[in-house]
């Protein structure tokens, strides 16, 4: 039996409102070390509200989160930031890069809070970039990479920290065909070498590369069986 | 269960980091860095420019008035009139007869001497040698001045010398006139050789020099200088008594910045027994000029200087807040990646106290450049407290830091959430 990465326990969010809105039901989920889960569902189902609980960027209103055992909703914002830093990474649909840094220097903001040395980090960086094949685009600018690169340099700074748990908001939404491709290829390689990936999509075609899928509608999860490449 | 946040160490920004991205935060932007700094950059150098300026005024003025009056001390006899005592003897005159050298023993003198003017009874006929003219004139001032007062007149010779001590103790009738006496008497100081002599009331007195001017006591005017003690001998005792216009009087050339002192000691050195006789009028203190014209002119200017602050400090605030709502994208990026508020918040605030230091910098080296140019053009010597000057930048370190802060705790609050939504 594998170790739970994720477990959630009537894990709910609810916004105040008015009128209050439902985005996640008190839902139960555990995601194994090494899964490659697609949550899917259309546009306000509530997919990027548990995207948001399970990278610790939101807060839960009912439940409990545990990730690698930790009870996620008990920690002080000091944990959770140290959580969010070392154990999670997160891949954006918008890239969200430093447009005035170069692809070395967005990866190295990942590291600025880990008390690790400079040197350090920027090895660790420089083998991240080269992870994703963009070793030789260290210095280049955002402004200056096509959109597949730039979601390149996203995940690179996403796994830098070498965290147990990848998750990823659309990150084909702003990608042509071929770099959608490519980069669902890195993502599939990823966890063939062990990462553990959450994938937020309403492509099918992404969602195909999961080895679970979970749907989502309404703010209400169910799994799905016998689909995706498991 | 597990602990909360068990095996993990709490993310940490150093101070070198910390100021690494401050440093990348304004030269990645350096158009709206320069823009930002530029209040700040105003208001430090209107500060220092101010007080250079103001003190390199103060220091200019203080120079042309303190090199003679602020040298100049003089003493006046204000014994008793009508004062009977024997001519030449003492204390009828108020001075012993030694004063030059009791004063000149004072720590911070120059020179020093008695002099006064002579009382010539009404149609006193002045003349030259009969050989060299007839020219007669009554408009001559006689003055009685020991060595010591001839020396600390400061004379400017045109031929001759000036009186000696030689020619006082031996009460020589000898003098010293002003080229404009000479010239109306009609005696060439190229004639001096021949040893001219200048008649009053038919008693000569052979003209050893002839002066174009002097710095003190004949400053304004024209005057036949002859010793104190031929002056004794020959017109007695000068008249005691402050305001009389023919008492004794010391005038003393001190040493720059010596004159207070020497004011102080002068009256009890010259006459212990009885220091209340004389009256020592000391120069102005240049401290007080200076104070003064500082005050006058740098009041004004430091409120402008401070205005100038002021609006540099809001244009931070206002600039460090505009780019916090422009970076909150990066602000999510940050917290999603680990930070803490509290890195946020320093982030935010070492650019803005960057920001100011710079301003601050650049600043303090316009205002100095200024005071410095402005010296040079007026050929006046450029004077910079560094109590003031080498602090200023620091002026600009507090002004960001305080506008910064508004903003920076702004940015601290924001929710990643929040910050990834809007950016």
């Amino acid at each position: 039996m594998t170790a739970h990465v994720i477990e959630l326990r009537g894990l709910a969010r609810t916004y105040p409102g008015p009128p209050p809105v439902h985005a996640l039901r008190p839902t139960d989920l555990v995601i194994g070390e090494g899964d490659y889960v697609a949550v899917t569902g259309p546009s306000g189902s509530g997919k990027s509200t548990l995207l948001h609980l399970l990278g610790l960027l939101d807060a839960p209103t009912a439940g409990s989160y545990l990730l690698d055992g930790l009870d996620t909703s008990t920690l002080p914002d000091r944990d959770r930031s140290a959580l969010r830093g070392r154990r999670i990474g997160v891949v954006f649909q918008a890239f969200h890069l430093l447009a005035y840094r170069t692809a070395l220097e967005n990866v190295l903001l990942a590291e600025l809070y880990n008390q690790t040395s400079r040197s350090t980090r920027v090895q660790a960086a420089v083998d991240a970039l080269r992870a994703v094949g963009l070793g030789h685009r260290l210095d280049a600018l955002p402004t200056t990479l096509s959109g597949g690169e730039c979601q390149r340099v996203a995940i690179a700074r996403a796994l830098v920290n070498q965290p147990s748990l990848l998750l990823c908001d659309e990150p084909t939404g702003n990608l042509d065909s071929r770099n959608a491709a490519m980069l669902m290829e890195l993502l599939d390689r990823l966890n063939s070498g062990g990462l553990t990936i959450v994938i937020i999509t309403h492509d099918p075609n992404v969602a195909a590369h999961a080895t679970r899928t979970v749907a989502i509608s309404d703010g209400i999860l169910s799994e799905q069986i016998g689909t995706g490449r498991g | 269960m597990a602990r909360p946040g068990a095996g993990l160490p709490s993310p940490r920004l150093t101070a070198r980091d910390t100021a690494a991205e401050a440093f990348a935060g304004i030269v990645q932007r350096p158009g709206r860095a320069g823009l930002t700094m530029l209040g700040t950059v105003l208001g430090v150098g209107a500060f220092v420019a101010v007080l250079g300026l103001t003190a390199t005024g103060a220091g200019q003025i203080s120079r042309q008035f303190s090199v003679l009056e602020d040298t100049t001390v003089t003493v006046a006899d204000n014994g008793p009139a009508n004062d009977v005592a024997p001519a030449g003897t003492n204390p009828a005159i108020g001075f012993p007869p030694d004063a030059d050298a009791i004063a000149d023993h004072i720590r911070g003198v120059a020179a020093a001497g008695v002099w006064w003017p002579v009382q010539l009874p009404q149609g006193t006929n002045f003349s030259a040698s009969q050989a060299l003219s007839g020219t007669t004139s009554q408009t001559v001032n006689l003055l009685a001045a020991s060595p010591g007062a001839v020396k600390a007149m400061v004379p400017a010779m045109v031929a001759g010398s000036p009186l000696t001590t030689y020619e006082n103790d031996t009460a020589q009738h000898v003098a010293m006139i002003d080229t404009s006496t000479a010239s109306a008497l009609g005696i060439s100081p190229a004639r001096l050789p021949s040893h001219p002599a200048v008649f009053v009331n038919g008693i000569p007195y052979t003209v050893v020099g002839v002066y174009s001017s002097a710095q003190r006591v004949v400053s304004g005017g024209t005057a036949m200088l002859i010793p104190e003690k031929t002056a004794l001998k020959d017109y007695g005792n000068p008249q005691p008594g402050v305001g009389s216009q023919e008492e004794a009087q010391m005038v003393v050339a001190t040493r720059t910045g010596a004159a207070q002192e020497v004011a102080k000691e002068l009256a009890a050195a010259e006459l212990p027994t009885d220091p209340h006789r004389l009256v020592v009028t000391p120069p102005q203190s240049p401290l007080k000029l200076q104070g003064e014209v500082n005050g006058d002119l740098a009041g004004l200017f430091l409120i402008l200087a401070l205005i100038s602050l002021l609006i540099g400090a809001v244009g931070i605030a206002n600039t460090t807040l505009v780019a916090v709502l422009e970076r909150t994208g990066e602000i999510g990026v940050r917290r999603a990646v680990g930070a803490r508020p509290r890195h946020i918040a320093a982030q935010f605030l070492a650019e803005s106290t960057a920001l100011g230091t710079l301003g601050g910098l650049i600043g303090t080296c316009i205002g100095v450049g200024i005071v410095v140019i402005f010296a040079a053009v007026q050929n006046w010597t450029a004077v910079l407290n560094p109590v003031y000057t080498l602090p200023a930048p620091l002026i600009g370190s507090v002004v960001g830091l305080l506008a910064g802060a508004y903003p920076a705790l702004r940015a601290a609050r924001t929710s990643p959430l929040a910050a990834l939504r809007h950016a």
